[in-house]
């Protein structure tokens, strides 16, 4: 081991394996980094065609192509394919690439377990995607597969989604566990917790999240495999069970997973937002308190999903006001986002503008979560479209713009070369347009009171559907440009400096561009 | 790795079972937080609660509401859709069920009280809700529900709903959990 603490020296070490084996064996977080994130592309492209079915269906009122039990199909697919195939595993991708070279580290701390929990996802999504094939057609009951919906009536295949949902979970877990240890013990000597790059800090906390929320999940889709085959009644009425535990269950684990999908964005836009407004982050240490309260509020909220279910009036008012508690921390970090600009050198390239746009979006997302959070009104706005433009605002420009911004800031540095700046600004502008012109009259329609997840409307809603339709499809063709964008880059380009941006500050940037294979064998010297 | 590696790695896949037993914990948590708290409007069964007889007793009305589940094909309805009381004073009401089915059945109704703060004013010293139902075919009964509301009811309600659900337990009826579950109350 020799005692120089620069990395290039590393380059001619041993580079990667050859052919399809470097992928199936690759213990390398770099390796398996990338592997994440080709598969989430994917499973964004497949929820997304999915998502199209949908739009194209509701073009119009009355039935146009798909039939209703198929449109049903879509409907869950899309949820969960976005939800556990897309942002999930992206963000792992993410954590993957940036984590250990962020806290100079080698690689993961469990890179074998690394390598199989990633390997497990592609079976899951195959068992998920071919219940599509069996009889009686793929899950139909929404993706929060509420009992007795997803037990009693469920069709066959609802036992393979049970298992799909296991091994995603497993994933998961595993992913988190890999992520928790490399920062609690490898991080290089002189980074300490408080500083450490916010990325890492999104990540510990949505680790912890996922390992205490994943394995209830686990149980909620045990249970239903007992209710179904094994002649439980956790959630039959007539056995003695109760249909409101499984969404008490369930929502216990889905509030903190609402919040999985959007820390480590936080952290991500912390980063870019900094680099292209040349200064150093506003209020870093407030940053990480928001960040931990809001994970810990997560997990006493969840009751705001069920609002109609019958709760007392004294939980209605508490999962009111603790809901309404979580704007707090949202707010500051809203603010330090904006103060962080404030008198700024401000450029904005490609991953600056999805930035910026995350916090505009993201923001009216919460707002129209505020006004779902107030018990009273949430009557009205229950099951409606106004959710569906809740959560796709958030889940939408939030989570997957940030994903988008990831990839444009960090893609010099994993690939050497620079994306095509005016195509990505393209991508951006047709990506914002398509999601506006998607999401935003969805408020409108669901405030008139169209309900959600049925394949035919009430005429007095076609105008914005047709709206809505129009901008899912600008939104969705303009995916195939990031594609194309990306795969170019990969390909060649300009090449990329090591430091690529002119403001970016942090480990990632002290290493040559592209990464080398392997990077900090030696710790790097932190000042 | 390490050995403080290590020790992270353990905690955390400990914590893996932990979390996954507790979502199964959930399940009689959920029981009890309802029976303390007595949000779902259980009413379990009361002795003789003769302390509570009252002559100063004020008006109330008490509405039945009848629901059969899922595929439950005897009739099932109370003798009156609603009964004029008083407070403190027991009364019976009573619920008329026919099997209208070619088989032998076993029924089992679920009580629920709205609104759920009367819940715990509302004694019942009988009621077919404690037991199972067997009838035989074309078999039919009057079940009785033996009640007395306290005087202790708060003011604003004046008016109570008594809804009872009835499952058909035929299949449940060997299984020791059916019968655990169901006679619960004390």
């Amino acid at each position: 081991m020799s005692a120089v603490i620069e990395n290039h020296h590393d380059d001619h070490h041993h580079g990667p394996a050859k052919g399809l084996t470097r992928w199936l064996y690759t213990t390398n977080h770099k390796d398996i980094g990338t592997l994440y994130l080709w598969f989430s592309f994917a499973m964004f492209l497949i929820g997304g065609a999915m998502a199209m079915v949908i739009r194209a269906e509701l073009f119009q009122p009355g039935m146009q192509i798909v039939e209703p039990e198929f449109y049903n199909q879509m409907i869950t697919l899309h949820g969960l394919i976005m939800i556990f195939g897309g942002v999930m595993p992206a963000f792992v991708g993410l954590a993957n690439w940036l984590v250990p070279m962020m806290i100079g580290a080698p690689d993961m701390a469990l890179p074998r377990m690394n390598n199989l929990s990633f390997w497990i996802l592609p079976f899951a999504f195959f068992i998920l995607l071919s219940s599509l094939f069996m009889e009686g057609g793929a899950p139909n009951f929404g993706w929060t597969f509420y009992a007795p919906l997803s037990t009693t009536y469920a069709p066959p295949s609802v036992t393979f989604f049970i298992f799909s949902v296991h091994i995603m979970g497993a994933s998961s877990i595993m992913g988190a566990i890999n992520v928790v240890v490399t920062i609690m013990n490898m991080r290089a000597p002189g980074v300490g917790l408080m500083k450490m790059p916010l990325f890492v800090w999104s990540w510990l906390i949505t680790a912890y999240l996922l390992i205490a929320v994943m394995p209830v999940l686990a149980g909620a889709v045990t249970m239903m495999l007992m209710d179904i085959h094994f002649g439980t009644s956790f959630f039959n009425a007539a056995g003695g069970g109760d249909p409101v535990l499984f969404q008490h269950i369930f929502w216990f684990f889905g509030h903190p997973e609402v919040y999985i999908m959007i820390l480590p964005a936080f952290g991500i836009v912390s980063h870019i937002i900094e680099t292209f407004s040349r200064k150093q982050l506003f209020g870093y240490s407030s940053m990480v308190w928001a960040m931990l309260s809001i994970a810990i509020l997560s997990f006493v909220v969840w009751a705001h999903h069920m609002f109609t279910v019958g709760l007392p009036l004294a939980a209605e008012l508490f999962f009111m006001w603790a809901t309404m508690l979580i704007a707090v921390p949202t707010g500051v970090k809203v603010f330090n986002w904006i103060a962080t600009m404030f008198r700024g050198s401000i450029t904005f390239e490609t991953p600056m503008l999805f930035a910026c746009a995350f916090v505009v979006l993201f923001t009216l997302g919460g707002f129209s979560g505020l006004m779902l959070a107030i018990t009273p009104a949430d009557f009205q706005y229950h099951d409606t479209y106004f959710v569906v433009a809740h959560f796709h605002y958030v889940l939408v420009p939030g989570a997957i713009f940030s994903i988008m911004a990831a990839v444009y800031y960090w893609i010099p540095k994993w690939c050497g070369n620079m994306y095509d700046e005016r195509l990505g600004k393209l991508h951006f502008w047709l990506s914002f347009t398509g999601v506006n012109v998607t999401f935003f009259p969805q408020h409108f329609i669901g405030l008139a009171g169209m309900p959600r997840r049925y394949p035919d409307y009430a005429l007095q809603f076609a105008d914005w559907n047709m709206v809505s339709t129009v901008g899912a499809f600008l939104f969705g063709v303009s995916q195939l440009l990031f594609l194309f964008i990306v795969v170019k880059t990969v390909m060649g380009g300009k090449k990329a400096t090591d430091q690529v941006w002119e403001g970016a500050r942090g480990l990632e940037w002290t290493v040559a561009s592209p990464a080398p294979y392997h990077t900090f064998t030696t710790p790097p010297k932190i000042d | 790795m390490n050995s403080d590696a290590k020790k992270t790695l353990k905690k955390l896949v400990i914590a893996v079972p932990l979390m996954f037993a507790f979502g199964f914990a959930l399940v009689p948590l959920y029981d009890v937080f309802c029976e303390v708290t007595g949000i779902n409007g259980k009413v379990f069964q009361s002795d003789y609660e003769d302390e509570l007889l009252t002559d100063n007793g004020r008006p109330l009305a008490i509405q039945f509401i009848s629901t059969n589940n899922e595929n439950m094909p005897w009739v099932f309805e109370p003798s009156e859709k609603v009964m004029k009381i008083s407070t403190g004073e027991y009364y019976t009401a009573t619920f008329y069920v026919k099997n209208t089915t070619n088989k032998k059945m076993v029924a089992q109704a679920v009580p629920s009280v709205a609104p759920s703060n009367a819940a715990a004013h509302l004694k019942k010293l009988e009621c077919f809700c404690f037991e199972q139902q067997e009838l035989m075919p074309g078999e039919e009964a009057l079940l009785p529900v033996k009640l007395l509301v306290s005087n202790e009811l708060p003011k604003n309600i004046k008016n109570i709903i008594m809804s009872y659900t009835i499952f058909d337990i035929t299949d449940y009826n060997d299984e020791p959990m059916a019968s655990h579950e169901m006679n619960m109350e004390h």
